[in-house]
């Protein structure tokens, strides 16, 4: 052994040079990235925290679920709360089965080809339109050519074309997280891919493709361009407590667009109304949101790999 | 004796890369055929010819014939009929993501058998040849993903039995698992011959010594010898680099 690298019991443990610096540079990254985070965090809790504090005058059950009142000055938020909720079902009802089903297609029976390549990049490119676009799309589609008029339905129509390529993309990331070796073993079984993708890929992906949807509905509730034009209206009285108090085929409130009416077009607001309704529209989402947290932690305690 | 597999001048290419260049031999039936020979000879690709697996990998096109009991694999119109007469275990062992009990019963469910007590027939026999049933008979219920390498690899031998194959394809079943349990399958392999062919791809040439009738030893997509596997395993056999192979002097 060369003696001059031997440790002495002194010398074993004491750092080096090299090893003080490495261990300056790994603080300081740490502390970087900490104060990177929170400075995410930050601005969350302040407007979360600074919504509450404002609204708290105002937010109770009644304001949920009566109409608003004197030229949307007063009263509640019941129209445009249930009119969120039918813009935001109808359009996952529509785009949900065919961005899944679409993505089942693209990722485990199309073969790369010309016409995977471009619908690929089309999902991808589709994702990046801006909902502006989306919003006179959908006027020009729906509304018009059509003939749907600006009602509920053509707006949830827009949504889902909005929504359409994220559905299929975070499909996709489900689909591809089950084994190929998963697949190859059924298919030597004798397996088709129809059985396959029913007894072993859906099963085992479904948390994820849940996932995926639930998250669209944040994303389809906060929208307010694609809405306005094709179906949200500035004001709509509906009967207070029923469920079904809208047509698809007539016009709605929604909350997105109330929100921005009542902030910027009705003089003399209720002060804590408007707060009212944002902490109603983030709640709404973080509730939904909350859906899809709890749906990941339940799959995970049961994973079968 | 009729032959069970017979290929004839098999060429396989995956795009601009050839992978088998003209293959040709017979496979006996009941015989245990060893496939020995280094990484990127053609054996894997081999297989999946056989089962018209190849199919799933889209680059890959293939030439000349694979006849099994004389009807070439290409005219057989019901690919899955076909891939249920011929059993298929893979490097890995794969436990599909359900329970033992339906990881066995997934072919024969698959093909349209419901029965419940045929199933029940069917999972025990294949477990009883997978020499794994003694093991798991009390949890046939739990998730096949949660057993141990060697006893994932027996329920995919499991598996693989479960629809009753003529031929039984092993690609170097033993890579993942321990030598006891290597020896305790060897064992099985050695048993079903009597009511199988089994074609044995290996990467251990003591494997093939061991357990093949005969020994096929390929090199860079050529079939370099084919012959029983006390030949192949002599002081001559008919080319010096099967000779240098069997012998490690290379490989």
């Amino acid at each position: 052994m060369n003696t001059d690298i031997q440790a002495s019991p002194e010398t074993m443990f004491t750092e080096t040079e090299i090893g003080k610096h490495k261990r300056r540079i790994e603080n300081v990254m740490r502390i970087f990235f900490l104060v990177m985070t929170s400075l995410m965090i930050i601005p969350l809790l302040l407007i979360v925290g600074y919504l509450l504090y404002k609204a708290l005058p105002v937010l109770s059950l009644e304001f949920l679920f009566t109409n608003p009142k004197d030229n949307m000055r007063a009263g509640g938020l019941w129209a445009p709360f249930l009119g969120t909720i039918y813009l935001v079902v109808v359009s996952l009802l529509v785009a949900a089965p065919i961005g899944v089903f679409a993505a089942v297609y693209l990722n485990e029976y199309a073969r790369e080809s010309w016409f995977t390549r471009i619908t690929n990049l089309a999902v991808v490119n589709l994702a990046g339109v801006p909902s502006i676009v989306h919003a006179l799309f959908g006027v020009g589609a729906f509304v018009l050519f059509a003939g749907l008029g600006e009602s509920i339905l053509a707006a949830s129509l827009t949504l889902a074309i909005m929504t359409l390529p994220v559905i299929i993309a975070s499909t996709t990331e489900a689909l591809k997280a089950v084994p190929m070796a998963f697949r190859e073993a059924c298919w030597n079984l004798g397996a088709t891919r129809w059985q396959t993708i029913r007894r072993i890929v859906i099963p085992n992906s479904i948390s994820g493709i849940l996932t995926g949807v639930i998250l669209q509905v944040s994303r389809a509730a906060g929208e307010t361009a694609p809405i306005m034009f094709t179906g949200a209206v500035f004001y709509k009285a509906i009967v207070e407590g029923n469920l079904f108090a809208y047509n698809i085929t007539e016009q709605c409130m929604a909350l997105s667009l109330h929100l921005f009416t009542i902030s910027t077009q009705v003089p003399d607001v209720t002060e804590g109304i408007p707060y009212g309704t944002a902490v109603v529209l983030v709640g709404s989402v973080l509730l939904v949101n909350a859906v899809s947290i709890v749906l990941r932690i339940y799959v995970r305690t049961r994973k079968k790999w | 004796m009729e032959n069970k597999i017979e290929i004839s001048d098999l060429q396989v290419h995956y795009g601009d890369k050839s992978a088998l260049n003209g293959v040709s031999f017979d496979v006996h039936p009941n015989e245990i055929l060893g496939i020995i020979g280094p990484a990127q000879s053609g054996k894997t690709t081999l297989l999946k010819v056989i089962n018209r697996t190849l199919e799933f990998t889209p680059e890959a096109t293939v030439q000349g014939s694979v006849k099994l009991d004389g009807v070439d694999i290409d005219t057989i119109g019901d690919v899955y009929e076909l891939r249920r007469r011929i059993g298929m275990v893979l490097p890995l062992p794969v436990g599909l993501p359900l329970s033992i009990y339906d990881n066995v019963a997934f072919a024969p469910r698959t093909a349209g058998l419901r029965t419940k007590s045929e199933l029940d027939e069917i999972v025990e026999r294949c477990l009883q040849q997978a020499a794994l049933w003694d093991e798991v008979k009390d949890r046939l219920d739990s998730l096949g993903t949660k057993l141990s390498g060697g006893q994932q690899q027996r329920l995919t031998i499991a598996r693989a039995l479960s629809h009753q194959p003529e031929v039984l394809c092993l690609d170097e079943f033993s890579i993942a698992i321990d030598p006891v349990t290597t020896m305790r399958i060897e064992d099985v392999l050695k048993t079903l011959q009597t009511e199988m062919t089994i074609l044995l791809v290996t990467n251990l040439v003591q494997q093939a010594k061991r357990l093949a009738n005969r020994t096929a030893f390929f090199l860079n997509g050529d079939l370099v010898e084919i012959d029983t596997t006390d030949v192949i395993f002599s002081e001559n056999p008919a080319n010096q680099a099967t000779y240098d192979y069997v012998n490690g002097t290379f490989g």
